[in-house]
């Protein structure tokens, strides 16, 4: 598979010499506009534009589309809001506790790959990706029965005797959690794991073989070899893993749908909720979401900071 | 020692790969069972298979109903993200000035933004459009036309389209419209590839945004149906399995028929 092509990084081409030059600049210049201008309309309307909706919704309050102007009352609001805070907590717990580990575990499952004299080496990569054609809605069904109380997991736990009472996996608080920590893992640590392979196809194998020369063992060569030059990459895998996670709404539907009593509800799921479940409150709907989107601008320059720190 | 590090890596490898395949199995084997036997957890294949099969399309959620309406929302969005993208990817990259580089830039800057804090301007907005309004599949497929990932995808991909071939035709009288319909669309033919797959599985597998604006049942697209059915009461395990098996056909076929387009397709964005 020519993954290495994906990942060849192009210099920025210059514009044209003959469009600065030529006459016909301007008559180029009608076609620019031409090609650009939908997607910049389409995206300007049904992105920019319900932004700023959005925040101007955040400062009204009422039931339905009976609002008023109320200020930052909304915004207020969330430091007393007991399930806000949850799903705050919770939506951090994923990203804590699964982006590490999936990182981790894609990190090293590619570095395994990579080895030339691997055999079935093309079959352990499509296994491993295979998770990655499923939507989300449909696996997380499948984990749901997988996970049930008297479900499969338990009975493969309870047959080798690693248990002697059945794990609550969805009617736990603390096992709920666990599960769709489980399954964000086995949807996504495939797709992780393929940018990275990319990425090490790129890393001269000479330098290794320098490595092995000085002496280097396999640990040393992963963290001083392998995980600087892939820096960019783990980068934006982690920003995406980020951004993903802050926004985690399928799985916790399908799965547990929040609960048990709001054990495993997400930010996402909450606004969800505040807009389409309850009565109606898209104000404080809308100021809810606004913290996402605060949370995914602040993580994210953190981690372009961390990133570029030694640079 | 180098024989143990060597076999560690087998099993391991093994170990994951196993723990890949295994729910795709596992809905393979419960697709022939009884529902109960699913929650039981049985792992060998029954007989069930037909009977769920006439369950899933006789019951009252309309299954063939909702292939149908995934089916034609996939495939018109998928063709229009690809018009609207590679016509931007072409523009921003063949006609580069200032105001547009500049532009492209704010454009990218939505990628950042969640859908989850476009859901509730998005609804209000839909509701209030007459011919494409809420519960219409024109609305499902509207927001989702033109993504800033694929517009990135098409220009990075149109860095490396060789330029010179713009000229030569021009030179033999082209316009600027044939010069992107006869040569750049049948030179870029991979990149369409990937970025049609990646829509098309994207838009199949949509549900937070299908689940606001399709309200009436008979307008509903599988996941929204897969999603009801397995928080009914008391779920058809059976019948939901072959209904996710269903679900997945596609994409897994896409996958395993251009598995490098596909896998070009998720790479897309780390280039440049």
């Amino acid at each position: 598979m020519p993954i290495s092509k994906g990942l060849t990084y192009k210099k920025e081409a210059k514009p044209m010499k003959f469009l600065k030059k030529s006459k016909l600049s301007k008559n180029y210049d009608k076609f620019g506009w031409l090609f650009t201008i939908p997607s910049i309309v389409i995206i300007g309307s049904f992105v920019f534009y319900p932004m700023i909706q959005a925040f101007i919704t955040s400062l009204k309050s009422g039931m339905g589309n009976n609002l008023r102007f109320v200020g930052i009352a909304n915004y207020a609001r969330l430091f007393t809001d007991n399930i806000f805070q949850k799903s705050v907590v919770n939506t951090l717990i994923y990203l804590v506790v699964q982006v590490p580990i999936m990182i981790l575990l894609a990190l090293f499952i590619s570095v395994l790959l990579n080895d030339k004299n691997l055999k079935w080496k093309a079959f352990f990569r499509t296994a491993i990706f295979l998770p990655c054609v499923t939507s989300l809605v449909a696996y997380s069904v499948i984990f749901k029965s997988l996970f049930s109380n008297d479900g499969l997991m338990n009975k493969i736990l309870l047959n080798l005797h690693l248990l002697n009472t059945p794990i609550e996996w969805i009617t736990s608080p603390f096992w709920a959690k666990i599960t769709i920590i489980i399954a964000i893992t086995w949807r996504w640590t495939g797709y992780n794991m393929i940018f990275y392979l990319a990425g090490l196809q790129n890393i001269d194998p000479s330098i290794y073989e320098a490595a092995k020369i000085d002496g280097a063992t396999s640990v040393k060569q992963f963290f001083s070899i392998t995980v600087p030059l892939l820096k960019p990459i783990i980068l934006f895998t982690t920003v995406m893993s980020t951004t993903g996670t802050l926004q985690l709404f399928d799985e916790v539907m399908n799965i547990t749908k929040g609960g048990p009593g709001n054990a495993t509800t997400t930010i996402s799921q909450y606004i969800y909720n505040l807009s389409f479940k309850y009565t109606p409150n898209f104000g404080y709907a809308a100021a809810v979401s606004y913290t996402i989107v605060i949370m995914i601008v602040v993580l994210s320059l953190i981690q372009f900071k961390v990133a570029g720190d030694d640079k | 020692m180098k024989k143990i590090k060597s076999s560690f890596k087998y099993i391991f490898l093994s170990i994951v790969s196993i723990i890949s395949i295994f729910p795709f199995i596992w809905m393979l084997i419960s697709m022939t069972n009884k529902s109960v036997d699913v929650s039981r957890g049985s792992l060998i294949p029954g007989t069930y298979f037909l009977e769920n099969m006439k369950n899933l399309f006789n019951s009252d959620l309309n299954f063939s109903m909702s292939l149908w309406n995934s089916g034609k929302i996939a495939i018109i969005s998928t063709v229009l993200s690809l018009v609207v993208a590679s016509f931007a990817g072409y523009g921003f990259e063949i006609y580069r000035n200032k105001v547009r580089d500049r532009i492209f830039n704010i454009l990218l800057l939505s990628m950042m933004i969640p859908f989850a804090a476009l859901m509730i301007p998005l609804f209000k907005m839909f509701s209030t459009f007459k011919f494409f309004g809420l519960n219409t599949m024109a609305a499902v497929i509207i927001p989702t036309i033109s993504t800033a990932f694929l517009i990135f995808f098409f220009r990075q991909n149109t860095k490396s389209f060789p330029k010179d071939i713009l000229e030569a035709g021009r030179i033999d009288g082209l316009n600027e419209i044939q010069i992107f319909t006869r040569i750049y669309v049948p030179t870029m033919k991979s990149t369409y590839a990937a970025a049609a797959i990646i829509t098309f599985m994207s838009s199949w597998n949509n549900y937070m945004w299908p689940l606001i604006a399709l309200q009436s049942p008979e307008k509903r697209t599988v996941p929204l149906i897969i999603s009801t059915m397995g928080s009914s009461y008391s779920p058809d395990y059976g019948m939901i399995m072959a209904g996710i098996v269903i679900a997945t056909l596609p994409t897994a076929l896409v996958f395993f028929l251009m598995q490098k387009h596909f896998v070009a397709g998720m790479l897309g964005s780390v280039k440049g």
